[in-house]
């Protein structure tokens, strides 16, 4: 079953990669190295700023949600938290959901 | 596709495995290997190097080539101006990009030769690159200004936009300047490098002479037709913290400088400071020009918006203040540095004979000082757009701060130290 699976998503990524572009399997670490300059590389802040390297995805995305309504206040965050789609910050919160936290915990 | 299905075959294949995959379709796929050479080690440049040999798993082999010995930020710098923060505050080593095998080399790139792919070094020895990243920055057109035109010049009328010993210099005339003497800042046409960056130095300017020298002026002279950038947020913080000390003056662009008396010649009028600060007009960094590389307005680079990847010269990346920007992109550190991930993500794609991808994102933030403890923000987001081909700012997305706050003036620290590590640890 496995197996089968592997190569029916393998057959769907190379249908893709037959258009002029190809989906790129790092898309969520690439958006996420766009919260990096202020939330530090792979999320682990050096301070100041929050720490997202091991956040729980439901935790993430419920506080972006947040951001985006207005139901939590921010200085900045209702404004950046705009202007990503909802696949975009689900990729970016499953990003930062995968990495280890400072002091190794999750 | 769906997320569900991106997430499995992310779970399930490794980069290599699709690269193995997409070398059924295409040739010479595999790990992301060679050597990239990165020219300039500032927000973009540094950002690139460790990105790109942090990506490829240290597959591709980079040289970091930097002409300074330490990186000096720009941000944060007018606060070293106003006696707030002291140089080493925003001074960071290179040292800590060896842990992800960047190579750094302090030297001067005196020539990048794209047909024999080969930077040519001040101190002799070429390095040969299968690509090479060009973040050079700005220079100065000084030959719209004649009386700047020497050394000698430059070093008594400084421009303290690049940080170092500029920096340095401007800050030891205005603690030398007496009290009731004028401090005249000449700001060129947009677009340059940081466009709130004038109006913050004004502030700043003003917050340490409104303590230290009360009797004292900032003029400021704008080339624009008003304020460039955070516009509302400057007036008010000047009406409500500077008035009688600094003056705004739009449409006075300079025409040359008498340098030896310190006067700025404008169209209708001359005016005699005691420090004169003269931000000249700038484009990309020479580099770009002497590499051949196709120019817009002949001062921008034109990039293609996915690789980052000069139109006419293949092979050739060039990111940060350099590259003609895509709408209502400012030339700042943060998207510069944003431009290096863009870059680096590209790069390790193209060097395992993958796709680059085709929906890149970057975005800004920027904060600007009013003083020593407040400061303001501005912010945009600006993901690829297919049908432009270059990124576009997500309208009702970003915006700007309501009112200068102390909670934001730490965040613009905590902003610059989460940055350069980024960069640079």
């Amino acid at each position: 079953m496995k197996k089968k699976m592997l190569y029916l998503g393998a057959a769907a990524w190379l249908s893709s990669a037959a258009g002029v572009q190809a989906a790129d399997v790092n898309l969520g670490r690439n958006l996420a190295a766009s919260c990096a300059n202020c939330h530090g590389t792979d999320g682990r802040s050096v301070g100041g700023i929050p720490e997202l390297a091991g956040m729980s995805k439901g935790k993430m995305l419920g506080l972006l949600n947040e951001f985006r309504s207005g139901a939590k206040p921010a200085t900045i965050m209702h404004q950046i938290s705009r202007g990503y789609t909802d696949e975009q910050l689900t990729l970016i919160a499953e990003y930062f959901a995968s990495r280890t936290a400072q002091g190794g915990g999750k | 596709m769906s997320i569900g299905r991106r997430s499995f075959i992310q779970g399930s294949l490794g980069l290599s495995a699709m690269a193995a995959l997409y070398g059924c379709a295409g040739a010479g796929a595999g790990r992301a290997s060679g050597h990239v050479v990165v020219v300039g080690g500032g927000f973009g440049g540094a950002t690139a190097a460790k990105y790109i040999a942090m990506w490829s798993g240290g597959g591709v082999r980079v040289t970091l080539v930097e002409r300074n010995a330490a990186f000096v930020s720009c941000p944060v710098s007018n606060l070293v101006l106003a006696g707030e923060k002291q140089m080493s505050d925003i001074t960071v080593g290179y040292e800590g990009l060896a842990k992800y095998g960047v190579k750094v080399v302090q030297d001067e790139v005196t020539a990048v030769d794209p047909e024999r792919r080969v930077v040519k070094l001040a101190r002799g020895g070429d390095l040969s690159y299968d690509r090479v990243v060009l973040s050079p920055g700005v220079d100065f057109m000084y030959g719209s200004l004649p009386g700047l035109a020497s050394a000698d010049a430059q070093a008594r009328i400084p421009h303290a936009w690049k940080a170092g010993p500029q920096t340095v210099a401007l800050r030891s005339q205005l603690e030398a300047m007496p009290d009731g003497g004028v401090f005249a800042l000449c700001i060129p046409r947009a677009p340059f490098r940081c466009p709130p960056g004038p109006y913050e130095r004004a502030s700043m300017v003003a917050w340490y002479l409104k303590r230290k020298k009360p009797r004292s002026k900032v003029l400021v002279l704008d080339a624009n037709e008003d304020i460039v950038s955070k516009k509302g947020l400057f007036k008010k913080a000047w009406d409500d913290q500077y008035k009688g000390i600094i003056e705004y003056r739009p449409q006075n662009e300079l025409r040359d400088v008498d340098a030896a008396n310190r006067i700025a010649l404008l169209d209708f009028d001359k005016v005699k400071a005691d420090v004169l600060n003269v931000i000249p007009p700038q484009r990309a960094g020479d580099i770009a020009a002497q590499a051949g590389l196709k120019l817009i307005n002949d001062r921008w680079v034109e990039i293609d918006w996915l690789t980052m990847e000069s139109t006419s010269t293949p092979g050739v990346h060039v990111i940060g203040d350099a590259v003609f920007p895509a709408p209502t992109m400012p030339k700042s550190g943060h998207m510069a540095n944003q431009h290096g991930k863009v870059a680096a993500a590209a790069i390790v794609n193209l060097m395992a004979g993958l796709p680059p991808s085709d929906a890149p994102l970057v975005m800004n933030t920027c904060y600007s000082f009013v003083d020593d403890a407040h400061a303001v923000h501005v912010a945009s987001v600006h993901p690829y757009d297919p049908a432009t081909r270059q990124p576009q700012p997500v309208k009702g997305a970003g915006g700007l701060s309501a009112a200068p706050t102390e909670m934001e003036g730490k965040y613009a620290l905590a902003w610059a130290h989460n940055i350069w590590a980024d960069m640079l640890t």
